[in-house]
């Protein structure tokens, strides 16, 4: 006998990302979901982040990168609240393991809750994990037609962070390039070329969080 | 390689469904995921025999198809399939604009039907 099912498989992850979301909305804090392959510069984006941006919005980070296992201490070290998720191998964070790791916060009066996810550009992509937003960073040490490799990713991202500026003299990347594959597929992305480590083109990164914020009313 | 994961959400619906009609053996699942997906069917397939392995769905066939990709022309609003690898520059057919196209169909990941014996007994 067949039986149609027509189930999204993922239906479990999507159905605990809602609730994440409906949780989000009740507490009026912007989720960001920040993806990129390992080394792009996610954790150094967040310090940066969280320093400059200190005075003006309460923010915590759900840590779930484990190439390197310090990273929750190193934007705890930004006086942030931040709590790490033990992915145990896992290619992306679950809905299920942010909830988990929600449990930890106090979110009682954060403005911004900032995820980072395992480094990987493939499997992430596939998985909500409540987030208003996707962001996705690339370094330009990685190449300029990644977009056009991972083009879900880049699909459903609301931002992309161009990452590691300061290095374009010696690599080959253009910054034109990979803007136009990634509005490929996505004529609305917002793209921000920066430098975390020479402090450089920040600012519109900040302005977008910023207006991102104030659309989620509390 | 999240296809692992992937098929372990798929069992938790296959049992589900199989307790649900009273069936217990299933004899295949058809599994249908869009070109932009990123499954790899062997990686799932993969998966979906050693998680079964020496459970009762041993044996149990995955089919998969893959759904193309189907783009609308952010200018004129045609839809079309592009042909090629090179999906992210690919010109409408009609008017050939190249970017910005919105994603009609291809990011699905869904079970289509279930082929379960009937239920013994009763
Ligand atoms: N040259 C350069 N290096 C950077 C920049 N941002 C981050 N890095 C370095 O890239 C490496 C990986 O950064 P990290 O933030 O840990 O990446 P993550 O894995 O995405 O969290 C670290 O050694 C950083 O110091 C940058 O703007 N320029
Ligand atoms: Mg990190
Ligand atoms: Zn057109």
């Amino acid at each position: 006998m067949q039986i149609p099912v027509v189930r999204n498989i993922l239906e479990a992850n999507a159905r605990v990302s809602d609730d994440l979301k409906t949780l989000f909305a009740q507490k009026g804090i912007l989720a960001l979901n920040l993806m990129s392959s390992p080394g792009a510069g996610k954790t150094t984006l967040l310090e940066r982040t969280l320093t400059d941006l200190a005075s003006e919005f309460s923010m915590a980070v759900i840590e779930g990168d484990l190439q390197t296992d310090n990273d929750a201490q190193r934007v705890a070290a930004t006086g942030a609240q931040a709590v790490q998720i033990n992915t145990e191998g896992g290619c992306h964070l679950t809905s299920a393991q942010v909830l988990a790791a929600c449990k930890e916060l106090s979110l009682d009066g954060l403005d911004i809750l900032f995820i980072e996810n395992v480094g990987n550009l493939v499997c992430p992509a596939e998985f909500d994990v409540g987030e208003d937003h996707k962001i996705t960073l690339l370094s330009v040490t990685e190449g300029d037609d990644k977009p056009e490799k991972y083009p879900l990713m880049f699909n459903i991202s609301s931002a992309l962070v161009l990452n590691k500026t300061d290095l374009l003299p010696y690599v080959d990347f253009s910054l034109e390039r990979a803007s136009n594959f990634a509005r490929g597929l996505n004529a609305d992305i917002r793209i921000f070329p920066v430098s975390c480590r020479a402090r450089e083109g920040l600012d519109a990164w900040y302005d977008w969080l910023r207006a991102a914020r104030a659309a989620k009313k509390r | 390689m999240h296809e692992l994961s992937i098929a372990q959400s798929l069992l938790a619906i296959i049992r589900e469904e199989m307790q649900k009609h009273g069936s217990p053996r299933l004899i295949s699942v058809k599994v249908r995921h869009g070109r932009l997906s990123a499954i790899v069917p062997d990686a799932l397939a993969m998966s979906f025999e050693a998680l079964t392995m020496d459970t009762a769905l041993a044996g149990a066939r995955l089919d998969t198809e893959e759904i193309p990709l189907v783009l609308a022309c952010r200018a004129c609003g045609t839809k079309f399939s592009p042909e090629s690898s090179d999906y992210v520059f690919a010109p409408c057919p009609a008017c050939g604009e190249e970017l910005g196209h919105t994603v009609v169909s291809g990011k699905e990941l869904y079970i289509e039907y279930l082929e379960l014996d009937e239920a013994q007994g009763t």
